[in-house]
Order: structure tokens, then C-alpha cells, then sequence
């Protein structure tokens, strides 16, 4: 089981010719055994994607040209396959399977319809022989009803459904490489679990290789034998899975270790990386991560590093791998490798209640039939009650479609709410209306996912930083709104000089900076902060964290923290709320609902997040099926269908709050008894 | 910097030359008139020199329209747009000329034939009337007549026409000779004058680089420069090269023959540039505003307004283009011929029937815009920057003003560009269905429609549609190279699908 | 299905009602009953009595919307915007100004108009069609390149010169067909060969483009990608794939003038001497015959929204996605 099925030597793919030409990838080499797990790691636009694309010819031509290099599939180069040759390998020796489910499969054609296509061309199976086939590879990705899905088109499947046909279309031709490019990104976690789960199971059952491309140290924990991390289109580090997560040796994988948030690091600041990816566009002459590298010497930017591989049969980009040049580093500098671990010190603030929400819900009526009549409505948020206190932050933490985002905007009055309270330093903020709601806006603030849409593509840093002031009369004079805002951008780590430029020319950490300074311009005492790192890199990520870590010590503000990523919960926040469909299932401190979690989906959530530790691969088994909707939540506790420890009376009865501590409370037939 | 400084500069100059312009033009001997569509026109044209200044301030602004300058195609067709719009221009200054003092009273009297800047310009051509047909660079008239002889007997023949080839004593033979020496001596004009037009511009290219002539002349020439200013050059010298040769051919012959009533052609297609231009930027600008306010608000505000602004929309949609104007212009005929009184001249009715045609047409035309603003005024109220603009409490008027229009105007001016080409198509159809342009103007419609009628005649009269198609098509392929160009310097979801991206 | 069918037929009634007023305020609000007759008699010298005469042969002479003199529901029954708008709602389109019933000219006319639009449509879209997925199959090479920039010159060009064209070269120089005029049955084939032949020229230049760009829209899309991963030759994945999904765009904007077709083309009906409701409406603008042109309008009208609705019903047929409800 050793012999190399794929070797892929110096390949080089760019894009664009001329001055312009970017250097997606830059030389990169690497082999997959057969039957192993190969992960390629980096964050994005390292060009991890691109390398997989290349292998597989699949680059939208004539935007991006592999120029160099070879893909040789057991001594066979792909790239220079005559293209009638390489059809039979793509989908036949190499399947792939894409990021985005939602949009990979062709929406007008049946589920079988696409399997069968591929079987077709493949395996040459038609009619009956190919119906056969096609519900045995269903039932092989997990398919409940196999039959009837085949029928069925796309939209009519959930997310994870369709990433199941798309593996399974993958598996139609019986491929000796699934090229997965990040198979899970698009998921939820417990819905990644099953994949992955799924991925290794299948592995298991016919031998084939994996190329995993992912970002997600986790994942690669979980799934993979071997790992290679790529930085700016070329590979800076590979080894075993074992050795990598026991001693990464790059610093920039080191870096990526460290800016992993995590509850134990939770009393000191996240290690960033300073700085930002290298355009591509341009030639390199030294390093490529030497700006960013707090151990880079003046030879790091001249001399490019070259690839050596140790005795163990680990490969490393780095100058600090190389004896020779190793001696002529300027040893004051060696000392600096200590890296200073500032602590910043977890403060008692007194617990003075800000903001108290009572059976706050929002539903959305649905209209159907002649004269649309209000057939039903959608639970969107549906009876949360919880508390923040000030200075404090609470992470408000579910699946996509839980209802968290409504119920942050509910929150604000962006969306109007149906019933419940919304108590903010003792004012119904549901009640205000018109001029009295405007007035108290400058209390409470909003920072949201997307970097990119969140601000005005026409309007200069300036003007979207003023706007708030302007709008609420925070400073009157224009002179002083002006130094204001030259202030809060030193505040969030920006050049006062940048205030003239426009959203396009910063990236995706620099524009969330910007943001939670516009959201600051107006002095709030409660920031509702909607996703703000789900789309950022990881090393990007541990920037913004540290930066609100920071305001909120200095400022004393409060947060509510809405997110789906647990270990930034761990990280952050003090107090978690779980949602699940519409409604809070367990709530209380960090530690409690962390460390012990007491609803069972809670539990299913912390179980289904992988765990960047190869040593801890859980046994565990993912939880079953998908979030019912919010239209028809099921009777009962909504969690019942997919709960391991269902009881008959789950069926029925919604269950009561269980206080279960000061803080500590869950809605769960398990603990009715438990009750103080 | 310094490109931000020149076009501010270039925009003062040009606002203190029209006023210069419009004070010296007070003291000429002529009764000058504004009729509604000259206003509106060059209300038009403050707008676009308004909207330039503004633009080259901002860099969001100022950027796609250097994608559209990068683009080869793109300036050709401007170039070509432009020698379209000055000679619309010239034919939208409107005066009566004095005279002569007959009557010895002390107030001067002005004809009532109200002529503008490209008739004056062009009278030999215009005064230049046959009695009929006359083929292109004819000599002769295209039908025979009878004709007395000096010794009384009649007989049937061709007659000399009395302003083409008149210089000529013997045209079968000499014509073709001073053809060409009148061709010859144009090339050399325009040579001299396109490499006077060539100096200046890189000389002026020079100084604003700051480099010296000769190497900026080297840049130009091997097109190393940002904008293709070496295919405007060649585009220009074509241009200069035909200007000229027109020029001096049409002062000796009828380059495209004459009409029925002996008529020069060439001068009626070129008058009917204004009208084809008036259509299709007069029309998109009448309706701009409904289709902004309605469609943004319907968008942005939804409930009530959205329904009431669809219904509205959606009605007027419902009937069939053609026929609404035909009902609309037939009404206005009927309104103009019962209302004789309310016109000076002749030309001011033509003019209204024209404004009218263009209300008509963007009354029809406005609810396709106004679907598209809508759709997306939908998609931006729910962006994420409008959300945070809310939670500041910025009011709705604001909202709309600060974070909605300008993201929707890119669409706003690809519809203009894209609509233009359209419109001047229409006119011509409408034209010869009955319900265009007034019979008496000038247009293209108008000469395809009598031509047509000619169609049966033996040997054919064909150089109308000829002198018409060459006109119209190279104005709308302009215009359609232009917008595709536009559309793909604008609207980054679309940038596949033009021309530059297939290459 | 059927819900949603009644429905959208009790959205109709007020646009219907609109278009109507709509009319009515063209037609005799912005120009009197005696202006339209003073204008259809010749301007001068009309005689009041001459105008009486004109107005009361085709029932003009009524009050516009109330009748005072006339007793009980007659009040508002005996009036123009009775007689002459509510009728249209039960297709009652009236006599025409020269005396003509207009019911029986519609049922006449609309089927040589028919016989002109329909082929026209039919090959146009099966032409634009072969040639886009030509043109797309070729992208980003030099046939897609001269391909667009055909297509852009064939579109700058009037449509009024593809019939002179035509008819110029077909009919006049090569004396293959005769250049205009209509017969019954299967005679009619030599008359509509040439403006069909026109009608689709004159359509293929912004045909192919727009088609092109729907074409090169699905190509972009994730699910192309999918196919290609499959291993599937380019020419599977363009028909089997990306023609599938543009057939959604393509054929709901053709169902949308489907019932339009009835109208039939104005400029071409006249030019070939087509006796269909296109060349009725121009002979009506010409001999300015407004109960025809008001006729037209409204009949315009509920074609369109017909077709609005046909168009939503196509969609449930083609897009597995959407379901009406």
C-alpha cells in the first residue's frame, strides 16, 4: 500500500500574462500514496484550490495556464493527456468534490439522473444494471429512501444531502483519487461531522486516496494521514499528520497553531500574524513569509529557501531548517524567538444587567392560496429569554437557520419583533417608536458577517465612519467628528491617513476593523456582533478577536456575540446560549456549557467540532438527519427526532426550564428531576 | 493629481467660453430662438460636463470610465459619436435671420424661416435645389423632361442641373478628372490639418506626462499608452480625411444626389443626425426620473408604494408599445391641427411634435428601468451597509440618497447606452408606420419612407436609403460598440459577455 | 395550479381596467368627439351639420361618461365610455370609423398574421439558438470574437432595410417570389416565404448575442464544473447541461409573446401587403380610424396579459424549482 499513485512535480499555474501574471501556484511538488489521506492546508488564496483544479484540467481557460510542471497519475503526466484522454480520468481514476453543495449540482436534472450520467460514462452501465448501481451507491453515502430520492431534484435536498449525492457521484466512476476541496466548509458542524465521518468510511471500504484541501486544522486532524501546508502558491511544510500536530516546524504553521482560539487561552491575547498575504502578482526574491516572520533575517529576504526533506522524511520551505545559513543569523536577534505572552487579566466587572430579553419572537407570516390567506407562519425566533450584563459578553451560539441572526436584529428593532420584551437599561426598546427608538440607537450597535457588503462600495472610510455621528449628533462640529474619526481608527489598528480611501482597497480584516470602528463612533454600550470572523482566515481571525478582547477591557462594552464557531466562544465569551430551531435549549457560564454540556444537543455540537489533535479522533457517532424546519417545527422538544435519548414524553411535551446552577439552565426531559 | 487638476481646469474654461460664447452672440445682427428641445439639449449637455467635473473627483467614479477609455473599440466608437454629437450641436443653435430693412421701420424684421449654426454653414448645398432627381454626382437630372430649343423645336432629354457638376462645360468627360483632382487636394488638406490636430494633441499628451514630445510621440505611435490614443489618431485622420473630402466635393456636385422636390441629400441626412441624437438621449432623460423615484421607491419602501408603482408599471407595459404612441401622436395631430395658433413657426411645431414623440416613447419605455431599479433597490435594502446605516437611525430620504442611488446608477447609465441605439432604430419605423417625427423634419425615417415609395420606379432611386443606412448605421454601430463597452467597464457581472472578453 | 390560475385572472380584471381608462382619456378626454370629426372631414370648411352627421353615424354624439337626459341605468349606459369602452371587457369591439365591424375584421385578419409571426418565431428561435451555443461553444476564441462582432453589425442595422433588401434583391432583381400580396390556403406559402425570410434576418444579430449571454452566464455557474469533473465531452455538457438550464429564460421570454403573435408585425404586414391585423392597425393609423386603433389597444392588451400568465404557467413546466401555489 505504499506506491505513489499521484506525484505531482514543480507545477506552476498562472493566471493572466504580462505584467499582471499572478502566481497562483508557484512550483509546488508533492506525492499521494495509494489508500492515504493527503491534506492540503492554507488559508485562502494560497492557492491550494488552484493546484487541484490544475491536476484535473479544470481551470476556466484561458484566464488561468499551467506553464509548468507535471502531474504524473502512476507515471502517466496529466497535463499534456490529449483532452479526449483526460476525460476518462476525470471522473473515472480522479473524482472531485466541490465546496459549495448548494450550487454544484446541475438544478434542472434528477439526483439519479447526474449519478447515472457518470456511471454511464464510466462503467459503461445502462437500464436496469444501471439502476442498481445507482441505489447502491445512495445507500452507500447514506441516502435514507434511496429510490425516492433518485427522483428528486436538487432543491428538494438539504445541504448535507447534497454534498452526500455529490460524493456519491464522485464514487460513480470508482476513482482511485477523490479530490475533496473543502468538502465541509459549507456545513454546519454537525452535519460536517457526518461528512467526514462518511469520508472515512468510504475510504475505508475501497482503498481509494483522498487529496483533502482545507483550511481547517481540525479537519485535517480528523481525516488525514499526511499534510502539506501552502502559503502564497508554494508548499512550505509537509509531514506526517502525527509529526506536524506534535512539532509544526514552519513558523507559519506554528503561527497558525497559536492563533487558534480555545478556552485555555482565554486569559492571555491570541498570537496573530502580523500583516497580510503577498500579492501575487509579483516576483519574489527572498521569502515569501519573511515580512510577516518575527524570526526572518536579513537573508530571508534575499535568498529564496529551498525545499529540504529530513531524515524522517519531512520536507520544509524555511532558512531556520538550514544549518548552513542558520549560522550567519545575527544572534541578537535568536533571542527574540521567545514569544511574549502578554496576559491580560480577566476583570470582575460589577453585574449590572444591560440588556434583559424576555420571550422575545419574531415569526413571519406565510400567505398561500386565492386571496392569500395567512396559512402559517415561520418560528423564526421563538421565545428566547436571556440576560447580559455590562462589560460581559454572551455568545449566542446554534446551527445556520436557528434563528440567531433574526433575534440579534430583533434585538436592534432592525427587524420588528412579534412579542416578548426587550429591556435595555430599563426601556422596552418594543415599545419606543419613530424619534424616541433613533435617540437611544447610538446605545447599541451592529457588527456583521460579510466585510464585503457591509460597507458602502461608494463611500469613502470617512463618510462611513461620520455617518453614525452625523446621524445621532454625536460630535455637532465637523473639525471634531473629523478627529474623532482619526482616533478610532487608531483605535482598531488603522492609519488615520487611510480615512480617505475607499472599502475596495482594504482587505477582509482591515474592512471588519473598519466596521467595529463605525460601530464604535457612536459611543454603544452593547454591540451585537453577528459572525464577525466566519469569513476571515484563521490568522486574520485571532486579529479581530484580540481587538474586541481589547475594546471591551478599555471600553467596557458589552457584547452579544453571535456565532456558530464554538472555540471562539470558548475564547471569548463568558456566558453561552445554545439555539436550536427557534428557541434557547441550554444556557449558562462558559465553563458550564463547555465543559459540561447537559442538553443532548449541545453535547452533539461540542462532540461534532473537530478537534486539532490527531490522538483525539473520536469514536463518536455524528447526530443523525438535519434541522427540521421552522415552518412545521416538530411537536414536542424540537430536538426530539434527532436526540439519541428521545423518551416517549419528548413527543409531546416541550420541556420546562431546568435550573441547573446560578447561571446554568436547559430545557430537557433529562433533567426534569434535577430541578432545585 | 495633476489629471484631476487639468479636467477642472478643462471645465472652467469650457463654463467661462459658453459664457463668452453667449455674450458675443448677443451682439449678432440675428433674432436667435431656443426651441424646447435646444434647451433640453443643452440642459443635457451641462449635466454631462457637470457630471464629468464631478466624476473626475472621485475615483469610484472616474475609474470604469478609464476601463471604457482602455478599450480599443470603445474609443473608436466614441470618436465616431462625437463627430455625430458636434454636428448635432451645430444644427441645435437656432436663429432667424434679419430682412432686408424694406419698410424703413425702425424695428428689424426677422424671416420666419428659423435656421440653426449647420444650415448656415452648409447654404450653398442647401439653396442648391434641383428641379428633381439627380443621381449622385450627376450632371444631369435623373428624368427628362421637355426642353424648348433655341431654334423652337422640343425635344426630350435630360437637362444640366443647374448647381451639381455646373462648372463643368462638358461633364461626360471632365467629371471624373475633377473628381479626382478634388479628391486629391482633399487628402492633402486633410493630411495637413490631421497633422496639425496630431502635434497639438502630443504635445498636450507630452506636457501632461511630463516627458518631451518626441518621446511621447514614440509612446503614441507604438501604442504604449494607457488609452489606445494611436487608434484615436488613425480614427480621427479617417474622420478628418472624409470631413474634408465631403466638404469640398459637395460644394461642386450632390454627393448623394437630390430628392424629388430636388433637394440635397446629403444635407437632409445630415440634418437628420439631430433628430435621430434628440430621440435617443432626449427621451431616456424625460423618463429618468420616474423610472429612478418609482422604481427605487417600490423597491425600498415596499407594501403600499411597491403595489401601487407596480400596477402603474405593469398597465402601461401591457399595451403593446406601437400602439400606445400611435394613439398618443394621433391625438397630438389631432390637438395640433385643431390648435393652429399656438406655434410661431413652423420649425417650433415640428419641435414640439418631436418632444411630444420623445415623452411618448419614454412613457413606454420608462417601466423596463423601472423593473430593473426596483429588483435591485430589493437586493441593497437588505445589504448589510444599509442594515448598519438603520441601526444609526439615518432616515429613509437619506438612505435612499446616500446608499441606494449611488449603487444603482451604473445601472441607470448602462440602460441609457444601451437604450440609445434602440431608440434611434425606433424612430425610423415609427416614421413610416405615420406616427414618427413630423412629415416636414428632417429624419431618417422620413427619407427611408419616401424613398420606399419610389421603389417601384424604373431605373431604381436607391442613393436616399444609401445616403440614410450609411448614416444610421454607423451612428447605431457606434452606439452599440459604445455601450457594450460601457456595460463591460460597469457592471462587473456581466463583464464576460462583450467584446473585449472574448479575447 | 388552478387556484393560482383564478387568481392571476382577478389580477387581470384591474390592469384591464386601467389600459381601459387609460384609452378612454386618449381618445375623447385630450381631443373632443368634434375635433376628431372636424379632422376626419378635412380641416376647413366642415359644416356643424357635416360634423352632427359624422358624430352621430358612429354614436360619438353621446355624453362621455353620464347622460342626464336618459332615464334609469340608461344614465350611464347610453354614453360613449359605455358604448365605446366597457363593450371591450365582452370583446364587443363595435364598428370601425368607415362603417366596418371590427369583430369580423379581427376574426379575418388575424390568422394571415398568424401564418407570418409564428414561422418567424419558430425558426428565428431554432437559428439564434444553433448559432449562440456555435458561438458559445467557440468562446474566447476568434469565431467567437468576428461571431459578436457580426452580430453587433447585423443589429445596427434598421429593420426597415432588411425588407427593402429583401424584397429589392428576392423579389425584384432574382424574380423569385413575388415581392407582396396574400392568398388563401396553400398559395400563401409563396407570399410568406420572404417575409419570413426577413423577419428572421432582422432578428438573428440581437438574437444570437442575447441567447449568447445566457449561454455564457450558465457556463460560469459551479454545476458545469460538476459535469466537467465527470468527465463529459464538452459538447454533453453544453446540450445536455447548459442548454437545459438557459431553455428556462429562453422559452419563458418566447411564451410571454406568444399570444401577441395575433397582432402580427406592423411594418413588415404593410410592406408585404399582408392582409393581418398588423397591417389593419397601420391602414388604421394612416386613415386615422381611432375605434379601430382603440380596438387594438385593448386587444394588445389582453394578449400580453395572457401571455404574462402563460409565462408563469411555463415556468412550473420547465424549472423543477418553482411550484405555484
Amino acid at each position: 500500500m505504499t506506491d505513489t499513485l499521484l506525484q505531482v512535480e514543480n507545477l506552476k499555474t498562472w493566471f493572466g500574462t504580462g505584467t499582471g501574471t499572478v502566481r497562483a501556484v508557484d512550483g509546488v511538488s508533492f506525492e499521494i500514496k495509494r489508500g492515504e489521506t493527503f491534506a492540503l492546508l492554507g488559508e485562502s488564496g494560497c492557492g491550494k484550490s488552484v493546484t487541484s483544479l490544475s491536476i484535473m484540467r479544470l481551470l476556466s481557460q484561458p484566464a488561468g495556464q499551467v506553464v509548468d510542471g507535471r502531474a504524473l497519475l502512476e507515471g502517466q503526466d496529466l497535463l499534456r493527456l490529449p483532452e479526449v484522454k483526460m476525460r476518462d480520468v476525470r471522473g473515472g481514476r480522479i473524482a472531485m468534490i466541490f465546496q459549495e453543495p448548494m450550487t454544484s449540482l446541475n438544478p434542472v436534472l434528477t439526483v439519479g439522473e447526474q449519478i447515472c450520467e457518470s456511471l454511464r460514462r464510466h462503467r459503461g452501465l445502462k437500464g436496469e444494471k444501471a439502476q442498481a448501481a445507482l441505489l447502491e451507491l445512495l445507500d452507500a453515502v447514506g441516502i435514507p429512501d434511496p429510490r425516492q430520492r433518485a427522483l428528486e431534484y436538487p432543491h428538494q435536498l438539504s445541504g448535507g444531502m447534497k454534498q452526500r449525492i455529490m460524493i456519491s457521484i464522485a464514487l460513480a466512476g470508482e476513482p482511485e483519487l477523490l479530490i475533496a476541496d473543502e468538502p465541509t466548509t459549507a456545513l454546519d458542524v454537525t452535519i460536517q461531522a457526518q461528512i467526514l465521518e462518511l469520508l472515512r468510511t468510504l475510504q475505508k471500504e475501497r482503498g481509494m486516496s483522498i487529496m483533502l484541501i482545507t483550511h481547517d486544522l481540525g479537519v485535517v486532524a480528523e481525516l488525514a494521514d499526511r499534510v502539506a501546508v501552502m502559503y502564497a502558491g508554494q508548499i512550505v511544510e509537509q509531514a506526517s499528520v502525527r509529526e506536524f500536530f506534535n512539532a509544526p516546524q514552519h513558523p507559519y504553521s506554528r503561527k497558525l497553531f497559536d492563533s487558534l482560539p480555545d478556552i485555555n487561552k482565554r486569559k492571555s491575547k491570541l498570537a496573530i500574524i502580523a500583516g497580510s498575504v503577498p500579492n501575487l502578482g509579483q516576483e519574489f526574491k527572498g521569502c515569501r513569509f519573511a515580512d510577516r516572520c518575527e524570526f526572518a533575517w536579513q537573508t530571508c529576504r534575499d535568498v529564496e529557501p529551498v525545499w529540504q526533506i529530513s531524515n524522517e522524511g519531512r520536507g520544509i520551505r524555511c532558512h531556520l531548517y538550514d544549518a548552513q545559513l542558520l549560522s550567519g543569523r545575527p544572534v541578537s536577534q535568536a533571542a527574540s524567538v521567545a514569544v511574549e505572552e502578554d496576559v491580560v487579566p480577566e476583570k470582575e466587572n460589577q453585574q449590572i444587567s444591560l440588556l434583559e430579553i424576555n420571550d422575545l419572537k419574531v415569526h413571519y407570516p406565510i400567505h398561500k392560496g386565492l386571496f392569500k390567506r395567512r396559512v402559517g407562519q415561520v418560528h423564526a425566533v421563538d421565545g428566547i429569554s436571556f440576560n447580559i450584563e455590562t462589560g460581559r459578553t454572551l455568545a449566542l451560539v446554534g446551527e445556520s437557520g436557528c434563528g440567531k441572526t433574526t433575534a440579534g436584529k430583533a434585538i436592534l428593532q432592525l427587524i420588528r419583533p412579534t412579542a416578548g420584551t426587550v429591556y435595555f437599561q430599563g426601556t422596552n426598546l418594543n415599545d419606543l417608536r419613530g424619534e424616541s427608538l433613533r435617540k437611544r440607537r447610538a446605545d447599541f450597535q451592529i457588527i456583521f458577517q460579510d466585510p464585503y457588503s457591509s460597507m458602502n462600495p461608494r463611500m469613502r472610510v470617512a463618510d462611513i465612519i461620520e455617518e453614525g455621528m452625523t446621524a445621532l449628533g454625536v460630535e455637532v462640529s465637523r473639525q471634531s467628528r473629523q478627529a474623532r474619526v482619526d482616533e478610532l481608527l487608531t483605535q482598531v489598528g488603522l492609519s488615520p491617513s487611510m480615512k480617505y480611501r475607499y472599502p475596495h482597497e482594504f482587505s477582509g480584516g482591515q474592512r471588519q476593523r473598519i466596521c467595529i470602528a463605525r460601530a464604535l463612533a457612536v459611543n454603544p454600550k452593547l454591540i451585537v456582533c453577528d459572525e464577525p470572523t466566519s469569513a476571515l482566515d484563521v490568522s486574520v481571525q485571532a486579529q479581530i478577536l484580540n481587538l474586541l478582547k481589547r475594546l471591551q477591557d478599555e471600553l467596557g462594552l458589552s457584547y452579544l456575540f453571535i456565532t456558530h464557531n464554538l472555540s471562539v466562544v470558548a475564547y471569548l465569551a463568558h456566558e453561552v446560549a445554545v439555539m436550536y430551531l427557534g428557541r434557547i435549549v441550554e444556557r449558562g457560564t462558559v465553563e458550564e456549557v463547555l465543559q459540561n454540556p447537559r442538553h443532548p444537543y449541545t453535547q452533539a455540537l461540542l462532540a461534532a467540532v473537530p478537534v486539532p489533535d490527531p490522538d483525539s479522533r473520536r469514536e463518536i457517532s455524528p447526530l443523525k438527519g438535519d434541522m427540521p424546519s421552522p415552518i412545521h417545527p416538530p411537536a414536542g422538544c424540537h430536538f426530539h427526532p434527532r436526540c439519541p435519548h428521545a423518551m416517549p414524553i419528548c413527543n409531546d411535551i416541550y420541556p420546562g426550564e431546568t435550573v441547573l446552577s446560578d447561571k446554568h439552565r436547559v430545557h430537557c426531559h433529562l433533567y426534569q428531576d434535577l430541578a432545585r | 493629481m495633476a489629471t484631476k487638476k487639468i479636467i477642472g481646469r478643462t471645465a472652467l474654461a469650457l463654463a467661462s467660453a459658453s459664457v463668452l460664447l453667449v455674450f458675443a452672440v448677443s451682439f449678432l445682427p440675428v433674432r436667435f430662438v431656443v426651441l424646447w428641445t435646444d434647451a433640453l439639449i443643452f440642459i443635457l449637455c451641462a449635466m454631462c460636463v457637470g457630471f464629468a467635473a464631478y466624476a473626475s473627483q472621485h475615483e469610484h467614479l472616474r475609474a470604469p470610465w478609464r476601463e471604457v477609455a482602455r478599450d480599443r473599440v470603445g474609443v473608436v466608437a466614441v470618436v465616431f459619436l462625437s463627430a455625430y454629437l458636434v454636428i448635432g450641436l451645430l444644427d441645435s443653435v437656432h436663429f432667424r435671420m434679419p430682412l432686408p430693412d424694406v419698410k424703413q421701420s425702425t424695428e428689424q424684421q426677422y424671416s420666419n424661416d428659423v435656421l440653426s449654426v449647420l444650415d448656415w454653414m452648409a447654404t450653398p448645398v442647401r439653396e442648391g435645389v434641383e428641379k428633381s432627381y439627380s443621381a449622385p454626382f450627376a450632371a444631369h437630372l435623373y428624368v427628362k423632361e421637355t426642353v424648348d430649343l433655341p431654334d423652337g423645336s422640343k425635344v426630350r432629354l435630360y437637362p444640366r442641373l443647374q448647381h451639381g457638376g455646373a462648372h463643368l462645360n462638358n461633364p461626360e468627360q471632365e467629371r471624373s478628372g475633377d473628381i479626382l483632382n478634388t479628391s486629391l487636394l482633399s487628402v492633402i488638406e486633410g493630411v495637413v490639418v490631421w497633422a496639425v490636430f496630431t502635434a497639438l494633441l502630443i504635445s498636450w499628451l507630452a506636457r501632461r506626462h511630463h516627458r518631451s514630445v518626441s518621446e511621447m510621440f514614440g509612446l503614441v505611435m507604438r501604442g504604449r499608452t494607457e488609452i489606445p490614443w494611436h487608434v484615436i489618431l488613425l480614427t480621427t485622420a479617417i474622420l478628418i480625411l472624409l470631413a474634408i473630402l465631403v466638404v469640398n466635393l459637395s460644394g461642386k456636385y450632390h454627393i448623394f444626389g437630390t430628392d424629388k422636390v430636388g433637394q440635397d441629400t446629403f444635407y437632409q441626412t445630415l440634418k437628420s443626425i439631430r433628430t435621430g441624437l434628440v430621440i435617443g438621449t432626449l427621451t431616456t432623460l424625460v423618463m429618468l426620473p420616474f423610472a429612478i423615484l418609482a422604481g427605487i421607491a417600490a423597491g425600498y419602501f415596499r407594501g403600499l408604494a411597491d403595489d401601487v408603482i407596480q400596477y402603474v408599471y405593469t398597465t402601461l407595459s401591457s399595451i403593446p408599445g406601437v400602439l400606445l404612441i400611435a394613439a398618443a401622436i394621433l391625438m397630438l395631430q389631432v390637438y395640433m391641427a385643431t390648435h393652429p395658433e399656438l406655434f410661431e413657426t413652423a420649425a417650433a411645431r415640428a419641435d414640439l411634435r418631436l418632444l411630444f414623440l420623445c415623452i411618448i416613447l419614454g412613457v413606454t419605455s420608462w417601466t423596463g428601468l423601472c423593473r430593473l431599479l426596483r429588483g435591485e433597490a430589493m437586493k441593497l435594502r437588505e445589504m448589510d451597509y444599509i442594515q448598519a446605516a438603520v441601526a444609526f437611525g439615518v432616515g429613509h430620504f437619506k438612505i435612499i440618497g446616500r446608499h441606494i442611488l449611488p449603487n444603482v446608477m451604473h445601472i441607470v447609465l448602462i440602460s441609457i447606452v444601451l437604450d440609445f441605439s434602440a431608440l434611434v432604430l425606433a424612430e425610423a419605423v415609427l416614421s413610416y408606420v405615420g406616427v414618427g417625427v413630423d412629415p416636414t423634419m428632417n429624419s431618417w425615417g422620413n427619407m427611408i419612407n419616401s424613398a420606399r415609395l419610389e421603389m417601384a420606379r424604373e431605373p431604381i432611386v436607391w442613393w436616399p436609403l444609401l445616403a440614410a443606412f450609411i448614416f444610421m448605421f454607423v451612428l447605431v454601430l457606434s452606439a452599440n460598440l459604445f455601450a457594450d463597452a460601457v456595460r463591460d467597464a460597469f457592471d462587473p457581472r456581466l463583464r464576460r459577455s462583450g467584446l473585449r472578453a472574448c479575447l | 395550479m388552478i387556484n393560482y390560475i383564478i387568481r392571476r385572472f382577478f389580477y387581470a380584471i384591474p390592469i384591464l381596467i386601467g389600459v381601459n381608462l387609460l384609452t378612454f382619456a386618449l381618445f375623447f378626454v385630450v381631443n373632443t368627439p368634434d375635433d376628431m370629426a372636424r379632422m376626419n372631414l378635412g380641416m376647413k370648411r366642415v359644416t356643424p351639420e357635416a360634423i352632427e352627421k359624422w358624430k352621430h353615424e358612429r354614436g360619438y354624439d353621446k355624453p362621455l361618461v353620464f347622460n342626464g337626459s336618459a332615464a334609469g341605468s340608461e344614465k350611464f349606459t347610453d354614453t360613449i365610455f359605455y358604448d365605446k369602452s366597457v363593450k371591450l371587457f365582452v370583446f364587443e369591439f363595435g364598428q370601425s370609423d368607415s362603417g366596418r365591424d371590427i369583430t369580423y375584421d379581427i376574426k379575418q385578419r388575424m390568422w394571415p398574421s398568424l401564418v407570418i409571426a409564428l414561422p418567424i418565431l419558430l425558426i428565428g428561435l431554432l437559428t439564434n439558438i444553433t448559432f449562440a451555443l456555435l458561438v458559445a461553444f467557440f468562446r474566447a476564441t476568434y469565431i467567437d470574437f468576428w461571431g459578436v462582432v457580426l452580430c453587433v453589425t447585423l443589429m445596427s442595422i434598421s429593420s426597415l432595410f432588411y425588407i427593402i433588401g429583401g424584397q429589392y434583391l428576392v423579389g425584384k432583381l432574382w424574380h423569385l417570389v413575388p415581392i407582396s400580396g396574400y392568398e388563401e390556403g396553400f398559395d400563401a406559402f409563396k407570399f410568406v416565404v420572404l417575409p419570413v425570410m426577413v423577419g428572421v434576418a432582422s432578428g438573428i444579430g440581437s438574437g444570437i448575442r442575447w441567447y449568447r449571454t445566457i449561454f455564457l452566464e450558465e457556463m460560469g455557474k459551479d454545476y458545469v464544473r460538476t459535469a466537467r469533473a465527470k468527465g463529459l465531452s464538452e459538447s454533453l455538457v453544453l446540450f445536455r447541461h447548459v442548454l437545459k438550464n438557459a431553455m428556462i429564460p429562453i422559452l419563458t421570454g418566447v411564451v410571454v409573446i406568444l399570444p401577441l403573435l395575433f397582432m402580427g408585425n406592423l411594418v413588415l404586414e404593410s410592406f408585404f401587403g399582408i392582409p393581418g391585423l398588423g397591417s389593419y392597425t397601420i391602414d388604421a393609423i394612416n386613415m386615422q380610424d381611432f375605434a379601430i386603433v382603440r380596438s387594438m389597444v385593448f386587444l394588445g392588451s389582453i394578449l400580453y396579459i395572457l401571455g404574462l400568465l402563460l409565462t408563469d404557467i411555463s415556468y412550473t413546466l420547465v424549472d423543477p424549482r418553482v411550484k405555484l401555489a
